[in-house]
């Protein structure tokens, strides 16, 4: 069946616009930057550029960056890990024990502080967790006289806070995938003779994992390519590549440098999406 | 055994619940605050309220971003719609890729997406400013608004169009009494997303927005790294009000959790 002129001139008349749009500001940018990422002179710099690898290079000769990329990836694989040991229970009560209006109060309580301002969340923790903040009070009137808590500028802090941005996704995609589990395929496993765990091990777990994945890499991608959150949480500690990126085009606007480095996290990003790329093409023949 | 069972779920539930609100509850509590170092004992007052009334930055940011998210809604809701629409209802060659193409805009770290886009409008002329950022926050919305109206459309009931044709409408007719309704409530859950996608945008803003132009979350930034400002608080109060306030009241069109207590 071919598709007539007309059909033709439909698809393309409501398609263009959107894909138009994108290829502007998404596909030439980073095609922009990619070249970028081979010049020796920023675009600041009025005089003309040539290409080069130095870029690249001084990424790999200079050890300053690798303690960067050990920390970020760290990092994203930290924050992953707390949010599936804290979200995942979560999501596992939520679909197969709660039920009813409790269920759904709960489920709207856990999505609604994603809706609002990802920065001030982050924020409203430096007043949590200083010295002298509800923490350390809280701490201080249990037991008097304990040491000072200040976890502000440390790497538990900007743990902490990525954890609670990211978590209700990990919530939410886990929670799809255990409520998508037949209950009678859990019973089956426990008629069978399977005790609690082995039935969660062999039957939970394996058919919910697509959930876990797409949680994982939702959460893992923003945390590796964060700066704003190590910068408020962390203060100077705990540098991240994402803040020496943001560093290069806002601080020192050594452009080409940053626009490499981006391409390297990306280079980072597409090495995760290839590991878990066929968990989640599983995901798509499953439903 | 099962009563304990239940208790400890619903004690873990709560738990979970208290440390995604305690910060926020923190901080406006703080907002309400009399110290500005926010010093305890808490003492009732609203002084922070009034400075932010007078803080001109402050405001002038919200107003940007009140704009911009509201214009992105506006062109991204219309544009993303039609995609979806042309998805919905047509196969085509390339249908594939083109649905393929909509998931770098997600998938690649907005720190890439933004420092790109800082580069190419550098070059192509298009320059920094609430312009560059408008065109940044639409890309950005596109993809979630397509998904999400398509997913309305996965089905698209075409028959129903070609019946009421049969039936003697105008092709106006069509649209206006078969289409929309099909179409609307995943437009209006798109442009929530739209709006909550530019709102809170701010790795992109960031990088866009010249010295003296910014947004709010751009601005809220650059106190916070200045150093604390309780009016940061007062405002971040006002700003999670709000936006939990209308998500509460889009909770009760839209039932979120999947199914009524009645299938127990």
């Amino acid at each position: 069946m071919t598709p007539t002129t007309r059909t033709r001139w439909a698809i393309l008349g409501l398609t263009g616009p959107a894909y138009l749009w994108l290829a502007g500001t998404i596909f030439l940018p980073l095609t922009a930057m990619l070249v970028l990422s081979f010049l020796d002179k920023s675009p600041l710099v009025p005089q003309p550029a040539s290409f080069t690898l130095a870029n690249y290079q001084a990424y790999f000769s200079k050890s300053f960056y690798w303690p960067l990329t050990r920390w970020s990836i760290e990092l994203g694989l930290w924050v992953t890990l707390f949010c599936f040991l804290i979200g995942y229970p979560a999501a596992f009560a939520l679909a197969k024990r709660v039920k009813g209006r409790w269920r759904e109060a709960i489920f709207l309580l856990i999505v609604l502080p994603f809706w609002s301002n990802a920065l001030v969340r982050v924020f409203s923790w430096t007043m949590v967790l200083r010295s002298n903040g509800i923490v350390d009070v809280a701490v201080q009137s249990v037991f008097p006289g304990a040491p000072t808590i200040d976890l502000l500028f440390s790497y538990p802090a900007v743990i902490i806070g990525l954890v609670h941005s990211y978590l209700p996704y990990m919530i939410l995609t886990c929670y799809i995938a255990l409520q998508a589990i037949d209950d009678s395929l859990i019973e089956a496993g426990r008629s069978l003779g399977a005790n609690r765990f082995t039935t969660f091990y062999r039957v939970i777990l394996p058919l919910s994992l697509p959930g876990i994945v797409s949680g994982a890499a939702l959460i893992f991608v923003p945390v590796i390519g964060s700066f704003m959150e190590p910068r408020i949480l962390g203060g100077t500690k705990g540098a991240t590549l994402g803040m020496n990126i943001e560093e290069q085009f806002t601080v020192t606007a050594n452009w080409p440098l940053g626009a490499a480095l981006s391409f390297i996290l990306l280079a980072i990003v597409l090495v995760i999406f290839g590991i878990l790329y066929p968990v989640l093409r599983r995901q798509g023949g499953g439903a | 055994m099962r009563r304990l069972l239940d208790g400890g779920i619903r004690f873990y539930l709560i738990l979970v619940l208290v440390f995604l609100y305690l910060p926020i509850l923190v901080m406006a509590l703080l907002a309400f605050n009399k110290s500005p170092l926010y010093g305890l004992p808490f003492e009732f007052d609203l002084v922070w309220f009034d400075a932010l009334a007078n803080n001109k930055r402050l405001l002038t940011a919200g107003w940007n971003s009140v704009w911009i998210a509201l214009a992105n809604t506006l062109i991204a809701t219309s544009l993303g719609t039609m995609a979806a629409v042309a998805f919905g209802r047509y196969s085509f060659r390339g249908k594939t890729l083109l649905q393929a193409l909509l998931f770098p805009p997600i998938a690649i770290p907005w720190l890439v997406i933004g420092t790109a886009m800082l580069v190419f409008f550098f070059w192509s002329g298009i320059g920094r400013g609430l312009h560059s950022i408008l065109l940044g926050h639409v890309a950005l919305s596109l993809p979630y608004v397509i998904f999400v109206v398509g997913a309305r459309l996965n089905d698209y009931p075409k028959a129903l169009e070609e019946a009421a044709a049969t039936l003697g409408a105008t092709p106006w007719q069509v649209f206006r009494r078969v289409s929309v309704p099909i179409l609307a409530p995943g437009v209006v859950a798109a442009s929530l997303f739209a709006f909550a996608v530019s709102f809170d945008q701010f790795v992109i803003s960031y990088f866009l927005a010249p010295p003296g132009v910014t947004t709010l979350p751009v601005e809220i930034y650059t106190s916070i790294r200045k150093g604390f400002t309780p009016e940061i608080n007062a405002i971040s109060t006002i700003i999670i009000a709000v936006s939990m306030g209308l998500m509460l009241i889009v909770a009760r069109f839209y039932r979120f959790g999947g199914e009524r207590s009645g299938n127990e």
